[in-house]
């Protein structure tokens, strides 16, 4: 039996970091329990947050479960993982500047050129440009976990277009609505600064061009995309406008905007699209999400893209092997933050390894998200394991497998009161002119006794994050 | 050599169409086979949008015409003296990594045909440079220079399995040939003088440059059985035709579109 870290009791002991909850659920009688989850669920219909988490598909119109018992972390705790996602940050966007320009991590043989050159996310097309600030990923989400006190692993990194920030913002405000004594007991950083805090980010990436106050539109493919009430609610928050390509044009060197008072310039898009889609003289020719000529004016200088087209090569699960390997090269630092170890199904050793201890393993596809074609040793049937050791013999380099980890758990609503339940973390660091991190998260939680996989396509749930004010 | 080239590109509309955007590739290369002396594009009626050189050394210029739009018509007027190099292209500034070229795209997809005649070719060879020259020499017997049999959408493979084809399909056979053996290789667009024997061959061509470790990239034109000389007039590249385009465009509306394009090359007698 494996022993996993509940953040809430050491033993009989409860961590400090609960110390403000434990009397609140004690005394929390059965019947306003239930009262106050049906509350937060008509909240949530109410302002319609239903869409999936990212991009795993699924019922859009379904509610992710919300559960009320806050996961919590003490301003030390904090600082610490601070410090480790800003310097991974900082290192991924050094890589992108990097592999675009010269490529001296390749030169030096701290990565293998196939592994960038080759990789279907490196965009040639943007090979030579320096973005403004030489900025590439200006959201960077980082998965984490935890399996102790002080042990924290990166699950991985997200450097395109995070999504899930709404659900940390709407967390928090429905807790504080159900229970306001909660966060007049507990001083509780806030994470409403986010929006403003991503509106500085942008403003402070507009192109050189740009000489007067930046004007700043978030681009969605349309209210048919899984995220889109996402989208609408940060461009609402930042104040700035929704748009859909069909709205936007180019000409003169310029990006512009169809407004009802004629068109206006603009100088910064934050696009919630893929790379394939933002440009069909560019990328795909089919695509009508996009704006013809847009990548001409953005690589001419005339407007910021964020995140910058070809992001995407510095967060699939093969390069992730080397952000340690670039926190040392770019910054001269050790980092802070453990990787996962992994090990690479192309790598003939790797392989052999990994087939001979596949009931104890992890299996991911290296381009596969949401918790989809993965196979979770442990928890999986003969067939099952079977199945996929041939997959692996038939295309290892589509394969990475990874130790089982002892997620942490933290105290969790369920039907017979309050249990443990596993638990990640995905922290939103913004990069500009400088490096922040609203203090707070989205944690994801497996709702299913025993379960480690908190994809809500696999019934994961949401919760409120914590962080304690000193 | 100078070489003067009057290449006009039309592209009309039987109804009036909503904006035209265009991302033109019509700019000499700079490298010690070229010398621009002089350079004019343009877009009838059209607004110039910002200009760049990007990581393969190309300069691309964006442009866009106003609704309603009846027709875009693109002009390349210009004078440049070439030289020899032997088809290397020798002083070229560029920073994309010659691996990125050896990824594959629907137009270069390989076949077991093209691996087998990439394998077969090049058998018992070990410098690259030898290999680069077996294939080309191969794609050119393989493919005969037929016009009207392939269109703009055939495939590499398909092309040597139909064993005709035009300049554009030489350059796809035998990127995805040099690419199936691990050279990284990429599709050029640019002009070529008509020879005095007749050769047949389009005054708008393309060949295929193949990156030889120690010389650079070296260009190949499979359809003529030769490296580029001072016949030719190199302007942009790309993992395949529709990349390597000199111009990529659109117009919005659902109008049917006819091209007309004229190219004339000249050479100016010393």
């Amino acid at each position: 039996m494996t022993d996993y870290f509940n953040e809430m009791f050491d033993g009989g002991k409860v961590r400090p970091p609960y110390n403000g909850l434990d009397g609140w659920t004690r005394e929390m009688p059965a019947e306003f329990r239930a009262m106050k989850q049906a509350e937060a669920e008509a909240l949530f219909r109410r302002i319609g947050i239903t869409f999936a988490v990212y991009g795993e598909g699924g019922d859009p119109d379904r509610l992710i479960p919300f559960d009320m018992f806050p996961r919590v972390f003490t301003q030390m705790e904090w600082r610490k993982l601070e410090r480790g996602i800003k310097q991974r940050a900082r290192a991924l966007n050094a890589f992108l500047l990097d592999v675009y320009g010269r490529g001296e991590i390749v030169r030096a043989g701290r990565i293998p050129a196939r592994l960038v050159y080759q990789n279907d996310a490196y965009e040639r097309a943007v090979s030579g440009f320096v973005p403004p600030r030489g900025i590439y990923s200006h959201i960077v989400g980082i998965d984490l976990v935890r399996t102790g006190p002080d042990q924290f692993y990166v699950l991985e990194d997200n450097c395109r277009t995070p999504s899930g920030v709404s659900y940390m913002l709407e967390n928090r405000e429905i807790m504080m609505r159900m229970f306001p004594n909660l966060f007049r007991e507990n001083r509780i950083e806030p994470v409403d600064g986010y929006a403003d805090a991503l509106r500085r980010t942008m403003a402070s990436v507009a192109p050189a061009k740009c000489d007067a106050e930046p004007t700043i539109a978030i681009l969605t493919p349309g209210h048919f995309n899984s995220a889109y009430y996402e989208h609408s609610f940060l461009a609402d928050l930042m104040g700035v406008e929704l748009v859909e390509g069909a709205d936007l044009f180019v000409e003169g060197g310029f990006c512009w905007m169809r407004t009802t008072e004629g068109p206006k310039k603009l100088d910064v898009i934050y696009r919630r699209i893929d790379d394939a889609f933002l440009d069909p003289l560019c990328f795909r020719p089919d695509s009508m999400l996009g704006v013809p000529g847009l990548m001409d004016v953005y690589r001419s200088g005339g407007v910021t893209i964020c995140s910058a087209p070809g992001a995407g090569v510095a967060d699939d699960k093969a390069i992730y092997t080397y952000v340690p390997e670039m926190v040392r090269f770019y910054l001269g630092e050790e980092p802070l933050l453990e990787n996962v170890p992994t090990w690479q199904c192309a790598k003939k050793d790797d392989c052999k390894y990994v087939l001979e201890h596949l009931p104890e393993l992890v299996i991911k596809e290296v381009h596969g998200s949401g918790g989809y074609g993965m196979l979770v040793g442990p928890k999986s049937t003969k067939e099952q394991i079977e199945a996929f050791r041939h997959k692996i013999i038939d295309d290892p380099d589509n394969y990475i497998a990874q130790p089982t980890l002892a997620l942490s758990t933290t105290p969790t609503f369920v039907e017979e009161g309050v249990a443990p339940r596993h638990v990640d973390l995905r922290p939103y660091c913004l990069v500009g002119d400088k490096i922040e991190l609203v203090p707070g998260g989205l944690t994801r939680v497996a709702l299913t006794e025993g379960s480690l996989v908190v994809n809500s396509s696999q019934g994961g749930g949401v919760k409120d994050t914590w962080v304690l004010a000193e | 050599m100078i070489l003067t080239v009057d290449h006009v590109t039309k592209y009309a509309y039987d109804v009036p169409m909503g904006a035209a955007v265009q991302s033109l590739r019509l700019f000499p290369s700079r490298f010690e086979g070229q010398r621009e002396i002089e350079w004019l594009v343009t877009i009838e009626n059209g607004i110039r949008g910002g200009s760049f050189r990007d990581g393969a050394g190309d300069k691309v210029e964006g442009w866009s015409v106003r609704p309603p739009v009846d027709e875009v018509v693109v002009t390349v007027r210009g004078k440049i003296e070439t030289f020899d190099t032997s088809g290397v292209l020798r002083g070229h500034r560029e920073l994309v990594h010659p691996m990125a070229y050896l990824r594959e795209t629907s137009a270069t997809w390989v076949d077991d045909g093209l691996a087998k005649l990439a394998e077969e070719v090049t058998q018992g060879l070990s410098e690259p440079l030898q290999k680069a020259h077996r294939l080309s020499a191969a794609i050119g017997e393989a493919i005969a220079y037929t016009p009207d049999v392939t269109d703009a959408h055939t495939t590499a493979a398909e092309a040597l399995a139909q064993g005709q084809g035009v300049c554009q399909d030489h350059a796809h056979a035998l990127i995805a040939a040099a690419r199936s053996i691990d050279l990284p290789a990429r599709y050029v667009s640019g002009y070529l003088l008509a020879s005095e024997d007749g050769a047949p061959h389009e005054a708008a061509h393309a060949w295929a440059e193949i990156w030889v470790q120690g010389i650079g990239w070296i260009g190949f034109d499979a359809a003529n059985s030769c490296c580029p000389d001072e016949r030719y007039i190199r302007l942009g590249s790309g993992l395949d035709a529709r990349e390597a385009a000199p111009i990529r465009g659109v117009a919005q509306g659902g109008g049917e579109e006819r091209l007309d394009v004229t190219v004339a090359l000249g050479q100016v007698q010393q």
